[in-house]
């Protein structure tokens, strides 16, 4: 029985077949719609130069895997550095966010310290007006990060959602804690670290998950301070040789050690820079999903 | 008297001491200490040195975030003063010459700005009318599927275009839908005519709801999902006893379940209705347009970064903020008026 498997409460009628077709249709077009796309693009990346001449363009019928095109993106071409460029952005500016946004949202969290109104409402001050883009560009070119990768994670660096959603949890947990370690004689950062973090793995992991998927998928500010193309991150390489169909050929894009010799396709090339951007992303999201209810939620609820 | 912990070997207070904690604290309200918990809280308190000899880690702790949103925040903040000066980076922020508000006449005389504001105005209406309530329905139906693995499959598959770059959701529709793409590639084979909804301005708007459709709609679900979570079960069960139906019970519960949040989203969102987004519109810019996609802040980057007027995208910039500023306030008076949580509350 299908009773088996459901978490149905014993005073809900079973809805009506025709309902249930329906709700299961549905719902397997929204899935479809959204995982199609992408079945299409990774396919077409793992496909040989034969399936993609054959399909005379994206390949949706599987035949035969080749892993050319990876292959050619990692031989040390544009790509290759971008993905480094992008990885060494995201890694070191998620460390500095989370950092910055864990230690303020402590200090800010213990009830009647110092100056903490104040500083607090600078903190919200910032949802409510954004400095302008222009003003902001010419900052960052004031102080040099002009063509610095730090001009990709510091401006964007703290972010006060992030910060409001911490210190709320920080908040909810019981201050006696924190109170009989102080009462030991524990400094601060001992409490922070050694009792704090521990109780909140959960909505760190979620923080940290929002800052990293921020940076990795930082565009327009790097169109913005990055001038120099040897520094581009992969977002960028995605718009000029995907987006922008830029020819691959004319440029460095694939590695050296592969140029000349048999080469895949362009459009697996294209399609593989597209999967190397979405590849991390997907993977590493379902395993803080199961915080995210309760990160956004208390935000949400207590911002 | 006023040091929370006692130095080592002295007599270990039963309790913290000053009015940091336990007068002002969350989990208990009132802790009485011996000076009285209320004295504690209008500057009677321990004086200034103490508070500070006591707190002075906290504060340490802050200044990483407060910096960088100093340098980073509140210093372009003020850099806006450039909408009152014809600016050129030679003579810098300080020294270029003031033109009081010629900058503001020449932005408000622009017919494209104006273009602007009204694309900008239509996409956030549409996005308000076709968008918004994708979310509610998606929740309540993903909240009516019974089997716990099935559901959390499909919450993960919804919520995954969230993480997506925008450079990644636009390559995606170029690939499916464009004139080079999946679809055409299928209609040519077959002697028709390729698909044009990619580059044609009269569908502009379709494609780029569809594209927010496909990317957030997913995870707008989170929020109702959980007030779903949040309504009383009972209230179900005794109205299924009652004999209410399926569709009663959804328009008697579930709806009023997700009211205030309905509300507040819907409130928060006519406060932010200038911020439509700002790289959907520059990655199609070319696509479409500019006469259809332009909106408040794709034209400040143009005005600007191609022309080499910074005191024009500055001006942009500057009016758009104020104007967001007001509106963001008024919603929250709104919101408070109707008795919701604004995104800060009066405390």
């Amino acid at each position: 029985m299908s009773t088996l498997f459901e978490d149905r409460p014993v005073w809900a009628e079973r809805p009506s077949l025709p309902a249930r077709a329906a709700k299961n249709t549905s719902l397997a077009v929204i899935a479809a719609v959204i995982v199609f796309p992408l079945y299409v693009v990774v396919l077409t990346s793992l496909s040989p130069a034969s399936a993609v001449n054959e399909a005379g363009g994206l390949v949706l019928v599987p035949q035969g895997v080749s892993f050319q095109a990876y292959a050619d993106l990692f031989g040390g071409g544009v790509v290759t550095r971008a993905v480094l460029v992008s990885l060494g952005v995201t890694a070191v500016g998620t460390a500095v966010s989370l950092a910055a946004t864990v230690l303020a949202a402590y200090g800010l969290s213990q009830p009647g310290s110092l100056w903490h109104r104040p500083l607090l409402f600078a903190i919200l001050l910032t949802f409510l007006f954004a400095p302008g883009m222009i003003p902001l560009y010419l900052l960052v070119s004031e102080v040099g990060l002009i063509d610095s990768y730090w001009s990709l994670i510091l401006p964007t660096a703290v972010n006060a959602f992030n910060l409001v959603v911490m210190r709320a949890f920080f908040m909810n947990l019981p201050q006696e804690i924190g109170d009989s370690a102080r009462v030991d004689g524990a400094s601060e950062w001992t409490i922070l670290t050694r009792l704090v973090l521990p109780m909140s793995k959960g909505v760190t992991a979620v923080i940290a998950l929002f800052y990293a998927v921020g940076y990795w998928n930082a565009f327009f500010n790097a169109v913005l301070y990055i001038n120099d193309n040897a520094k581009w991150p992969l977002q960028l390489v995605l718009r000029q040789y995907v987006q922008q169909g830029q020819q691959l050929s004319s440029n460095s894009v694939i590695g050296d050690a592969v140029q000349g010799t048999a080469s895949a396709p362009n459009l697996a090339i294209q399609m593989a820079i597209g999967v190397v951007a979405l590849v991390p992303v997907t993977f590493v999201y379902p395993l803080v999903q199961k915080h995210f209810t309760k990160g956004v939620i208390i935000g949400a609820v207590k911002g | 008297m006023t040091e929370r912990t006692m130095a080592p070997g002295g007599t270990p207070s039963p309790a913290p001491v000053s009015g940091r904690r336990g007068s002002r604290g969350r989990r208990s309200p009132v802790v009485p200490d011996h000076r009285g918990a209320r004295t504690a809280r209008r500057g009677q308190g321990p004086p200034f040195s103490a508070r500070l000899r006591r707190d002075w880690q906290l504060l340490l702790m802050t200044l990483p975030a407060i910096g960088l949103l100093a340098v980073f925040h509140y210093t372009p903040t003020l850099g806006n003063i450039i909408a009152f000066q014809e600016y050129n980076p030679w003579d810098g922020v300080l020294g270029s010459p003031w033109v009081g508000l010629a900058q503001f006449e020449r932005l408000f005389t622009d017919a494209r700005f104006w273009s602007a504001v009204g694309n900008t105005l239509v996409i956030a209406t549409v996005q308000l009318v076709f968008f918004f309530p994708i979310p509610i329905a998606l929740a309540i139906l993903l909240d009516s599927v019974m089997t716990p693995r099935l559901r959390l499959v499909l919450q993960s598959i919804v919520y995954m275009p969230h993480f997506f770059s925008w450079v990644l959701v636009v390559t995606l529709f170029q690939q499916i839908l464009g004139g080079a793409g999946l679809f055409s590639q299928m209609l040519r084979r077959n002697g028709h005519a390729p698909l044009e909804i990619m580059t044609d301005p009269d569908a502009f708007l379709f494609v780029v709801t569809s594209q927010m459709i496909w990317k957030d709609a997913g995870w707008g679900t989170i929020i109702f999902l959980a007030a779903l979570a949040a309504v009383n079960q009972n209230l179900y069960e005794s109205a299924a006893v009652d004999g209410a139906g399926r569709w009663r019970r959804m328009w008697h519960i579930t709806l009023p379940g997700l009211r205030p949040v309905i509300v507040l989203l819907l409130i928060l969102k006519l406060g932010d209705i200038l911020n439509v987004g700002f790289e959907q519109f520059y990655l199609q810019r070319d696509a479409f347009g500019s006469a259809v996609s332009e909106v408040l802040d794709t034209f400040i980057y143009h005005q600007t970064l191609v022309t080499g007027n910074y005191s024009a995208g500055a001006v942009a910039g500057l009016v758009k903020g104020v104007v967001g500023l007001v509106l963001i306030v008024l919603a929250n008076k709104l919101a408070h008026k109707m008795g919701e949580n604004g995104i800060y509350r009066r405390s």
